[in-house]
């Protein structure tokens, strides 16, 4: 039996998909991946919880499926979160130094980042991350670690990821409902991000879209550090709804052709093109045109990256971004889908693959996995960085569950 | 070849000064055609040009025809070298014109043969025989290519030169006045217009005895000894609002590139002409902004009462400034090439109708902000009760939250949002 503390479980409950990751540190205090476990979700919309007792149930299947592969029992979960009401925005704390000597310390650094956390959220919105960039002590810029330095001020830069603190329940008291723990909420575009880009392509500055069911995440690294987060509750499922409304289908069958017969871009050869839709599952023969279809689902994914786009234009980040677009989630087995990117951000663009962990190889390779994967990667880190707190938190979960049996 | 002279003789004038007017070229003989000479009494005007041919059409009181020797009277052919010396061969014939002058305006386009060659000659001639010369000249469009904005820009410098002043008018700063469907032989009749406009404005002000006078000094004194190009404008109004009105019109007034000249330049004059109902406080609603607008200048103010202009508000402003002046034109019209791309996004000069934002504490913008902000956030979540008429059902989100951005309903297809037809 595994300690329990070497298990990394990252849960992601999506809108098509609620995915399962179970990764283990090994002796060699490398993350491994060992299991994983995926339900069809039904009580989602957009990424956030619309039928509790649906997701619950689906939660359970991807639980036990993951349990299952990996041998493992799974305790606690990193839970990925995403919404439209998720946001992200920099802020910056100064902090005096008032020792003597004027030396930072541990706590200066702390209340530095306690003063940036410090923001004007409105009243039901609660901070998911605050990560730091940069500090910066007196009138010297770009510090990593300003500990046992000396100046009389320092300043950092944080970025806040925040969420309505009920709609993050929603998701938490899902997890809860199965006697799981929370090790901690992580927004989803972050785990992505994690998990796809290498240390290189942070400091190059990319530019990681996560194209989802319900959401599509969008995360900004430049210099090594996250500089924009952003989600837009647009995803597969509108892809598929427009299909269904555009070409006269029901929503099962246009989730059918999307995946058949769709791309991302509109090229030349398709038009006048047919497909006839077989009579199935007590539906009619159809014939649909495909140009129809490609023109509705091209103009659909154009619009996702043009906002993207958009808003990373109007902040100044474009130009930053030389390691490129790296898409993944779901959308990133649309074909094509990197041409469109690279035609809308005019950067190069690629689908992206899981790196710097090892595992099983058909879960790396999926695209749809980076989150979960990314949140056993966050997982991994915060044990690393917090070695102690992982212990006594591991300590006392095995008190309690001594208590329990 | 002798070349036709024709010459009609004005009554002798009673005036204290003697005005002249001289079209140079081409572009110049237009200009002298244009202007209305009934309304200039007692100014004698005179058409030179190479083009003896040209010079036959238009219709000027007085003609001469420049280097018949030399060019046979074919033109210059463009050729500004050809055109100087057409100019200093019958410098000789010139004489007769400028005995007695006070005044010579040049009226010329630079960038041809005649314009550019001859008119230097014609003014340091005019200047030798005690004559104040004011050039008023155009500087060719952009299109007509390199070598005429080249050579026009030799001849400007020659002309600065020889000349007491010269008024420059960038033929590309028109494209601000014109439209899409504006022909070119409008364009060039307004650039005309424009060149007696603004000679008519000075000659106004220097033979109108004025209620506060401005004269032939005074106008030396904003032009003379400043080796450079100035701007003239001249804008009109009637009705209750006119001092306003005349002012919005010349702060945006496209050869003063909206107000800009003015502030850059460090010296003004400034004529009105208006009839006997002119107030008093209308005059201090026209120059407050004026003067505001140019605080750096001297400001040299004319006001004159002409019947002719009852219920009517003239202005005219010539501003000039000392040396900076050549490239800040270059750097003019080039922006101004861009601005006409883009109109839309031309400054709007500061009018009386938009005062200036109200001074306030930063904490009392921040205040303002906050509220902004959350009257925003608020505004997002109100929308989606804005929202009733729904025609297109939106399937899987019809109960969800809406997802909207920039005003849009992400959750119609984007199809149906663009209006792209699916036939």
């Amino acid at each position: 039996m595994f300690d329990s503390s070497s298990i990394i479980v990252g849960l992601e409950i999506g809108t098509s998909k609620i995915c399962a990751v179970v990764g283990e540190i090994n002796a060699a205090n490398n993350l491994n991946i060992i299991g994983v476990g995926q339900a069809r979700s039904r009580g989602v919309r957009k990424g956030e919880i619309a039928d509790a007792a649906a997701a619950e149930e689906d939660v359970r299947n991807a639980i036990v499926e993951a349990e299952q592969m990996a041998n493992v029992e799974i305790r606690s979960v990193y839970l990925g979160v995403t919404g439209n009401h998720v946001r992200g925005f920099n802020n910056h704390g100064v902090h005096p130094v008032v020792s003597a000597d004027r030396e930072i310390t541990q706590e200066d650094v702390q209340d530095v980042i306690k003063n940036a956390k410090a923001i004007n959220l409105p009243a039901d919105n609660s901070v998911v991350h605050a990560i730091r960039q940069h500090f910066q002590v007196e009138e010297q810029n770009g510090i990593l670690n300003p500990v046992g330095m000396y100046g009389a001020r320092v300043e950092v830069d944080v970025h806040v990821v925040h969420g309505h603190v009920n709609r993050l329940k929603n998701s938490i008291a899902v997890v809860k409902g199965l006697q799981l723990e929370v090790d901690e909420i992580v927004f989803t575009g972050l785990a992505s991000a994690l998990a796809l880009l290498s240390n290189e392509q942070k400091e190059l500055g990319s530019l990681v879209i996560d194209v989802g069911g319900g959401t599509t995440e969008f995360v900004v690294y430049c210099d090594g550090i996250i500089k924009h987060t952003g989600v837009l509750a647009v995803g597969g499922d509108h892809v598929s709804n427009d299909l269904a409304y555009g070409l006269k289908v029901p929503m099962n069958r246009a989730e059918q052709l999307k995946r058949d017969h769709g791309a991302a871009v509109l090229d030349a050869a398709v038009k006048g093109q047919t497909i006839s839709a077989p009579a199935e599952l007590g539906l009619v023969p159809k014939t649909i045109n495909l140009e129809h279809l490609r023109r509705i689902m091209s103009l659909r994914l154009q619009e996702i990256f043009e906002l993207i786009e958009r808003e990373l234009s109007h902040l100044g980040f474009l130009e930053r971004l030389r390691g490129g677009v790296h898409i993944c989630g779901g959308g990133a087995r649309i074909p094509q889908i990197e041409a469109l990117a690279e035609s809308v951000f005019q950067l190069p663009a690629c689908p992206a693959r899981t790196n710097s962990i090892s595992g099983l190889k058909s879960a790396l390779d999926q695209p749809e996995f980076a989150t979960a994967i990314g949140l056993v990667k966050f997982g991994s880190l915060q044990q690393k960085r917090r070695p102690a707190n992982g212990l006594t938190g591991g300590l006392k979960k095995t008190l309690a569950d001594l208590f329990k049996a | 070849m002798t070349a036709p002279i024709e010459k009609t003789d004005e009554p002798a004038l009673k005036k204290t000064i003697s005005i002249k007017v001289w079209g140079v070229g081409g572009a110049g003989c237009n200009a002298v055609s244009a202007l209305d000479a009934s309304a200039l009494e007692g100014v004698h005007i005179l058409a030179v040009n190479t083009d003896s041919q040209a010079l036959e059409a238009t219709a000027a009181a007085n003609k001469l025809v420049l280097g018949a020797k030399r060019t046979r009277g074919l033109g210059a052919g463009g050729d500004p070298e050809l055109g100087r010396a057409s100019a200093e061969d019958d410098l000789g014939k010139m004489s007769a014109f400028c005995a007695d002058a006070d005044i010579v305006f040049l009226l010329a386009g630079l960038g041809g043969g005649t314009g550019t060659g001859a008119a230097p000659v014609l003014a340091r001639k005019a200047r030798e025989s005690g004559a104040l010369v004011l050039a008023i000249v155009t500087m060719p469009f952009e299109f007509e290519g390199a070598r005429r904005q080249q050579q026009a820009q030799s001849g400007l410098q020659l002309l600065k030169i020889a000349a007491d002043a010269v008024i420059c008018l960038p033929n590309q700063k028109l494209f601000k006045l014109l439209d899409e469907k504006t022909s070119v032989v409008d364009a060039f009749k307004i650039s005309n217009a424009l060149l007696a406009e603004g000679l008519h404005g000075i000659w106004r002000l220097l033979t109108r005895t004025g209620l506060i006078n401005v004269d032939f000094a005074d106008l030396c004194s904003v032009t003379r000894g400043r080796h450079a190009a100035s701007c003239f404008a001249t804008a009109e109004a009637s009705g209750d609002r006119r001092a306003e009105q005349v002012v919005e019109k010349l702060l945006a007034h496209p050869l003063l590139d909206g107000g800009r000249v003015l502030s850059d330049s460090d010296a003004v004059l400034v004529s009105l002409v208006s009839g006997p109902d002119l107030t008093l406080v209308e005059i201090d609603k026209m120059m407050e902004p004026l003067k505001r607008q140019c605080e750096n200048a001297h400001i040299i103010f004319g006001a004159v009462i002409d019947e002719q202009f009852a219920h009517r508000l003239a202005v005219t402003v010539i501003a000039s400034c000392r040396e900076p002046q050549p490239a800040r034109e270059n750097a003019g019209s080039k922006a101004s090439s861009l601005h006409f791309l883009d109109a839309t996004t031309d400054a709007r000069p500061p009018t009386r109708a938009t005062p200036p934002p109200p001074e306030m504490t930063l904490e009392q913008k921040q205040q303002l902000f906050k509220t902004q902000s959350a009257k925003d956030r608020k505004r997002v979540s109100h929308r989606q009760k804005e929202l009733p008429l729904e025609i297109v059902f939106k399937g899987r989100f019809e109960k969800s939250e809406p997802t909207i951005r920039h005003g849009e309903d992400l959750d119609l297809p984007t199809y149906i949002r663009r209006g792209v037809p699916l036939n």
